[in-house]
């Protein structure tokens, strides 16, 4: 079995990020860029199943700028075989490549590949859209499972449990399907230094949007992007009767 | 114009989530409608109708329909879409699931988690976390958008009268089936709405130790959140996350239990009202937001407050 395993670039999860000063974006100078944390899980996945033996090769792909394909060679360092990196300068955030055409591209790199079971991220820490999965199974025809914490295939079919927000729910989708992680489907790895070594000799092809016949101008202009309203916090108060009285007489919530 | 709401609902129960998105519809101006996807979903078809401002309710009820799988739900709102100039849902795991994929059958790019309305076209999303808040105008002609829950005033759950319309046609895509869920069961107040949150991080310890947390929601009335790592370590259930990628919370009170506020935490609950931090490192991220911040052991802290409520 062939497992496709999209992956993004993103600002890593412990930056804090700044607002450009004329509010047309995110700063992403200089910043620390990391593979979105949703799609690390997803790639362990993946490669958790190769090492069962329930599936034989490992595809990968990222959509963005020429250093997107550091992302790529992170994923194969942990074991995936082979990567698609999909250039274009637009941006992957807000105001350039959105969900919808992100979704396009990967469903003609599945046309092309024919993987039986695709696991990606459940949504990109940065524009936290959450949509793209959901996208690519609709474009395809195929059946989803979101916000996987189980993932058990079996035969011609997967079970996956799904974290939902009354609790867990558990579905069963024929295959090929397409799966997306949620935070405690597994703790991904980290990269052995002889395998970030190695992953350097593997192949990646490199293509671009307008390869795959996909327009990838935006539906959605940005009109600013502001800092949120900033909260004064950093009170204090000395004891246990001080918050009662506080809460009590002060904000007058209890 | 009219709008779409998707109801959210157990196929006994409206659940209040759909008011909120009701609320937000009503910001676009337009007739709305509400559409419940169900088997056995009768009664809330009934509720549905009942809310104010809604002038129609269509009910598709039908057994592919009784678990709400997005491959037999989403063509059923997507063969009535071009009625429509939106369509929205609460942003819950339901709609999350669902919207997207209508909205890739329709061609349109979806709008998720909006938390304010400018005009018909134009819409505040928070993006890396709530840290940048990003206005955005759309130029599809079907805005399909999800509606953060605590951003939007409730619609009032009655005074409406509208018709319901049984809409057929559903069918089961043979591509998925339903095997079993794991429903956490409490009485407390549901986490999203409730009025008052009590949280609990790493903190705690364990989930033997979370009876303190519990004990104090008890006496406030309060519901339960968790951060991220309590639920990572087992302590509690996955619905009790609050943050960038579990729930978002925006109480009278929240009150931060050895929870240190890392940015995915803090993106959850900052739009709470009141917050209190209980944590005894001086330096926790989390008293930075604090109205009321409450330095030293919880394990004497919190039963303290408890008694003295």
């Amino acid at each position: 079995m062939k497992i496709f395993v999209p992956i993004k670039r993103a600002i890593d999860y412990s930056v804090k990020i700044r607002v450009k000063a004329d509010g047309t974006g995110v700063d992403q100078a200089n910043v620390k860029m990391s593979m979105n944390p949703f799609d690390e899980i997803a790639v362990e996945e993946a490669v958790r199943l190769k090492e069962a033996g329930k599936a034989s090769e490992i595809l990968v792909a990222s959509i963005g700028p020429a250093k997107a394909q550091d992302v790529i060679r992170t994923a194969m360092a942990v074991g995936a075989d082979r990567g698609i990196l999909v250039q274009t300068d637009a941006p992957t955030d807000i105001g350039g490549v959105e969900p919808l055409a992100v979704a396009k591209i990967l469903k003609a790199i599945i046309d092309a590949e024919k993987p039986e079971l695709v696991i990606m991220g459940k949504q990109s820490i940065d524009d936290d859209s959450n949509q793209t999965g959901q996208m690519l199974a609709a474009l395809l025809g195929w059946g989803q499972a979101t916000f996987a914490s189980k993932v058990e295939l079996d035969g011609s079919a997967v079970k996956v449990t799904r974290e939902v927000d009354g609790g867990l729910e558990t579905l069963s989708l024929k295959l090929p399907a397409i799966v997306t992680t949620d935070l405690r489907l597994n703790e991904p790895r980290y990269a052995a230094l002889p395998n970030i070594m190695k992953a350097k000799q593997k192949p990646m092809d490199t293509k671009t949007p307008e390869d795959y016949g996909v327009s990838i101008t935006p539906r959605l202009s940005v009109v600013k992007v502001s800092e949120p309203p900033k909260r004064t916090g950093g009170g204090k108060v000395a004891s246990v009767d001080e918050l009662i009285d506080k809460l009590k007489n002060e904000a007058k919530v209890i | 114009m009219a709008i779409l709401v998707l109801a959210e609902h157990n196929n006994k129960e409206l659940k209040p989530a759909t008011l909120n998105a009701v609320g937000a519809a009503s910001k676009m101006g337009g007739d709305i409608h509400v559409i419940v996807l169900g088997h056995g979903c009768a009664d809330v078809a009934q509720a549905a109708a009942k809310i104010s401002g809604v002038a129609k309710v269509f009910k598709a009820d039908s057994p592919a329909l009784a678990h709400g799988l997005a491959e037999n739900t989403a063509p059923v709102i997507a063969g009535i879409a071009k009625n429509y100039t939106h369509i929205i849902g609460a942003s819950t795991t339901t709609s999350k699931n669902i919207l997207p994929r209508v909205a890739a059958l329709m061609d349109v790019q979806q709008i998720s988690d909006i938390i304010a309305v400018h005009d018909a076209d134009t819409f505040d999303r928070p993006i890396y976390a709530g840290n940048a808040i990003a206005t955005i105008k759309s130029s599809d002609s079907l805005k399909i958008i999800t509606a953060r829950g605590t951003a939007f005033d409730a619609a009032p759950a009655s005074g409406g009268s509208a018709g319901i319309e049984d809409l057929a046609g559903a069918s089961d895509a043979g591509l998925s089936a339903f095997v079993s869920a794991e429903v956490s069961k409490s009485d407390r107040p549901e986490l999203t709405t409730a009025k008052i949150v009590v949280s609990g991080g790493r903190g705690v310890g364990s989930g033997e130790n979370f009876k303190i947390i519990e004990a104090l929601a008890d006496k406030l009335g309060a519901a339960i959140g968790a951060s991220r790592a309590a639920v990572d370590a087992g302590y509690v259930p996955n619905d009790y996350q609050v943050g960038q990628t579990g729930k978002n919370v925006a109480p009278q009170l929240y009150i931060a239990v050895g929870i240190s506020g890392a940015i995915q935490h803090l993106a959850g609950m900052k739009d709470s009202k009141v917050i209190v931090a209980i944590n005894k490192d001086p330096d926790a991220p989390i008293f930075a937001v604090a109205d009321y911040g409450l330095v030293g052991d919880l394990f004497s802290i919190v039963p303290e407050l408890t008694e003295k409520l």
